[in-house]
């Protein structure tokens, strides 16, 4: 912990980042790191995470909020300046939190719905044009190939972090530094490479 | 150092600092990992202990505060409803070391059959109720919760809310007080024994001690007033505090913290001090009807007969800013529109997102419930369910469960309906935890009362649907020791259940065999169905399976599992290799081979 993350920046506005996915996808574990790199950038931060029966296989939403004093944990809609999905169709379930001019960062990564396999809605077709007619400002991860770089298809999580950490002037140790006291000792270089990978891309 | 914590790690860590030493509670979201993280951090410091049931836990912290010791216990909203009875009168006896409650309420049930508002119990029991707004609130309360406790001879709810329990904010950690007391029960019986000669005194002391209390909380910090334009002030509370200063940032504000005892003079102070009282509570209007009760005007959950303040599900900024919309419409709330509600927040490209299919949460791949309500879908019985994981087992394709009520109702309504003389044989379903809960009375009720119903214990060997906790039926406490593990098989024996089979539920012909058996006779059953929840245990029960696409029919048998690791994308189906755990019930299902482990 560095000194100045005692002292709150001031004047800056409330901000807020969204992360979607599918229970068990890691963005539990995303979200806390970007909220301790926020805390240890100088900001207030508030986080909402959901638990309980989100967690089988359902719909997981993260909230996180940033500023000089943040009031609500939670995004009032069409405000998050980023809406981060690890999942493809995701993104577009929860278009409302992102505001019009937001960035959505999303990963090709599909998980069918028992609902899709045994209802009447099917998956539907979705690719990056798809994603980008919703969303004109995307960056689109290929997150698998992008992790086949790495050897570990978990990581999908932290390139996406990676992604998004462009969008905001955090001092990329931080970054860093959050990634090494959240994620078990023995993952963290490979995160560490995959945060490298997310950063760069476009 | 400032750290980043939950709502619930900061009520543990504040109970912890305020010197608590007995804690004793039951799972349910979102009050689960309170008692998780003391147990996890501070069990040298804090015995700790999953307790059957809310009741067992609330009387097990009267116990350790009827000693002298500062006790807590947790639960969730419904959970208060099984601690209601020594909630009651333990208001009457009172505590002597610190005594907490800690309820944690679920508007818009997340992860809950109602959204009933806990305040209103404190009203109930005539006991403090403090909320907290946010996790350094959280740590803070809890720990003059204690002292309100002790300083008062007062039980004290805490009351959380899922957002609260489940948001991170900065915290700012102290140390543990010592408290250096002797833990020794002093013998006097009128004030512990309320026989009726020595309960009307007690309800005598109850009542002065809430106008004491509301005394308090008058002068006390956790409520306060902020003046900002007194042409407008909110009274509000919990983390709806931070959602009205989001919205209305001009007003005025009265912020309750400890809204129970009413802190009659604070509320007329503000009310005095500012033009018009608006008042944003969650949940119940409890506050608005008390504020009226003191003849002061006000708004809260209806203006001109329509909704203000919804009375439904959680209140967030957006309701607000719809609330706020209403009060600059009728000229109640003279301010300029703020940025929030002038920018353009519609995505205009919303047209071209495709149908979507739902996510909902279900049963996971490889969970041994499947298996049951699978077979049982073979049968025309009515299943009556109870709050679980199973519970999942509602939605399609299994469609197996037809009612669910509360913890324990599994069992008892099937015996009900029974004895109603309902056309089909009844099945009841609970699982090992809740069976544990309170499933344990309504067998025996069956035993005693020569009831014919079958209960299907489904005992994964885990309280699941909370996150994975330990029970009687475990072998481990809290903590991890070793310890004794309950039996339903033999408690059943016990209560005079005759037949009682236990079944791996994964074998599918010899589960259906058991039931064909249990539905065709004419007496009370208990079957075991016993299978280990393969999250908690992480267990991979064989490789991932794969589909032969030679053999597959296309007949869509195995879809009727509704398992998450088979798809099917057009007529194909397909095992998800990442998340197929092996169980193999598919292959059961599947008359043509298709299914299995391929050597690749």
């Amino acid at each position: 912990m560095n000194a100045d993350s005692d002292k709150i920046k001031s004047g800056v506005e409330t901000q807020s980042i969204v992360l979607v996915g599918v229970g068990g996808q890691g963005i539990l574990l995303a979200s806390e790191i970007i909220a301790r790199t926020i805390m240890t950038s100088g900001y207030d931060v508030k986080m909402n995470e959901i638990h309980g029966m989100a967690q089988r296989g359902g719909s997981v939403v993260a909230q996180i909020r940033l500023g000089s004093e943040v009031a609500s944990p939670l995004v009032p809609r069409g405000t998050a300046k980023v809406l981060v999905s690890l999942e493809r169709i995701e993104a577009m379930r929860f278009v409302d939190f992102l505001a019009p001019d937001g960035l959505a960062v999303v990963s090709d990564q599909a998980i069918i719905p028992v609902t899709a396999s045994v209802g009447s809605i099917p998956y539907p077709e979705v690719n990056e044009e798809t994603l980008r007619s919703v969303f004109p400002n995307l960056i689109y991860v290929h997150a698998l190939a992008q992790t086949e770089k790495i050897g570990n298809a978990k990581a999908v999580n932290t390139i996406l972090l990676g992604a998004l950490s462009t969008q905001f002037p955090f001092p990329v140790e931080n970054w860093k530094n959050s990634i090494k006291t959240t994620v078990k000792p023995k993952f963290v270089d490979v995160n560490l490479k995959a945060f490298e990978i997310g950063r760069n891309l476009k | 150092m400032k750290q980043l914590l939950t709502g619930n790690e900061a009520i543990a860590r504040g109970a912890w600092e305020a010197g608590v030493s007995v804690v004793s509670g039951y799972p349910g979201t979102p009050s689960t990992e309170i008692l998780e993280n003391l147990s996890k951090f501070y069990k040298d410091d804090v015995f700790c202990e999953w307790a059957p049931n809310e009741k067992v836990g609330f009387e097990v912290a009267i116990g350790a505060s009827s000693a002298g010791a500062r006790a807590m216990t947790t639960m969730k909203h419904v959970g208060l409803n099984v601690a209601a009875d020594p909630l009651m009168t333990f208001a009457y006896i009172g505590a002597i070391g610190g005594f907490v409650a800690v309820v944690a309420d679920d508007p818009g049930m997340n992860s809950s059959q109602n959204e009933q508002d806990t305040r209103e119990f404190a009203k109930f029991a005539k006991i403090p109720v403090i909320e907290p707004s946010d996790s350094a609130e959280a740590l803070a309360f809890t720990k003059e919760a204690f002292e309100i406790s002790e300083n008062f001879g007062t039980p004290v709810i805490l009351r959380s809310t899922t957002t609260l329990s489940h948001s991170r904010g900065c915290v700012e950690p102290g140390e543990r007080v010592a408290l250096n007391r002797t833990i020794r029960f002093e013998k006097d019986p009128p004030r512990h024994v309320p026989i009726p000669a020595w309960a009307r005194p007690m309800h005598q002391r109850l009542l002065k001690r809430l106008a004491e209390l509301q005394d308090a909380a008058s002068s006390s910090p956790l409520n306060r007033i902020e003046w900002r334009d007194r042409r407008v002030g909110i009274i509000t509370h919990g983390v709806t505090y931070h959602h009205v200063r989001e919205v209305f940032p001009e007003a005025s504000v009265l912020k309750l913290g400890w809204c129970y005892p009413w802190p009659d003079k604070l509320l007329r102070e503000f009310a005095e001090g500012v033009d018009r009282v608006i008042i944003v509570e969650e949940l119940e209007g409890l506050i608005e009807e008390h504020v009226k009760a003191l003849g002061i005007s006000c708004v809260g959950k209806t203006l001109e007969d329509e909704v203000l303040v919804p009375r439904l599900y959680e209140i967030n900024v957006d309701v607000l800013l719809e609330v706020r919309r209403k009060l600059t419409e009728t000229g109640l709330y003279p301010f300029e529109p703020i940025r929030l509600m002038t920018a353009e927040k519609e995505n205009p490209n919303k047209k071209n997102i495709p149908a979507l299919p739902p996510r909902p949460p279900v049963l996971c791949p490889g969970c041994p419930h499947r298996g049951i309500f699978y077979a049982l879908g073979r049968f025309d019985v009515v299943v009556t369910g109870d709050i679980g994981c199973y519970t999942l087992g509602v939605a399609p394709p299994l469609n197996r469960i037809d009612t669910t009520t509360c913890m324990g109702a599994g069992v008892t309504m099937a015996h009900g309906m029974e004895k109603a003389g309902n056309d089909r044989r009844v099945v009841g379903i609970v699982g090992d935890s809740t069976f544990f809960h309170s499933g344990i009375t309504g067998l025996l009720d069956i035993g005693y009362n020569k009831g014919k119903a079958i209960t299907i214990v489904l005992d994964n060997r885990i309280t699941a649907m909370t996150g994975h906790q330990d029970n009687p039926g475990t072998g481990k406490t809290i903590i991890g020791e070793e310890t004794f593990a309950a039996s339903v098989a033999e408690i059943g024996r016990a209560v005079g259940i005759k037949n009682i089979v236990e079944v791996n539920p994964f074998k599918l012909n010899e589960t259906l065999a058991v039931l064909k058996k249990a539905i065709k006779s004419d007496e009370a059953w208990l079957i075991v169905s016993i299978a280990p929840c393969p999250l908690a245990y992480r267990q991979v029960a064989s490789a991932p399976l794969t589909v032969s696409q030679d053999k597959c029919k296309k007949c869509k048998a195995c879809l009727k599992l509704g398992c998450p690791g088979i798809e099917r994308e057009g007529d194909e189906i397909r095992i998800n290799q990442l998340l197929c755990n092996g169980c193999g019930l598919c292959s059961e299902v599947c008359a043509f081979g298709a299914l299995g482990c391929v050597a690749k």
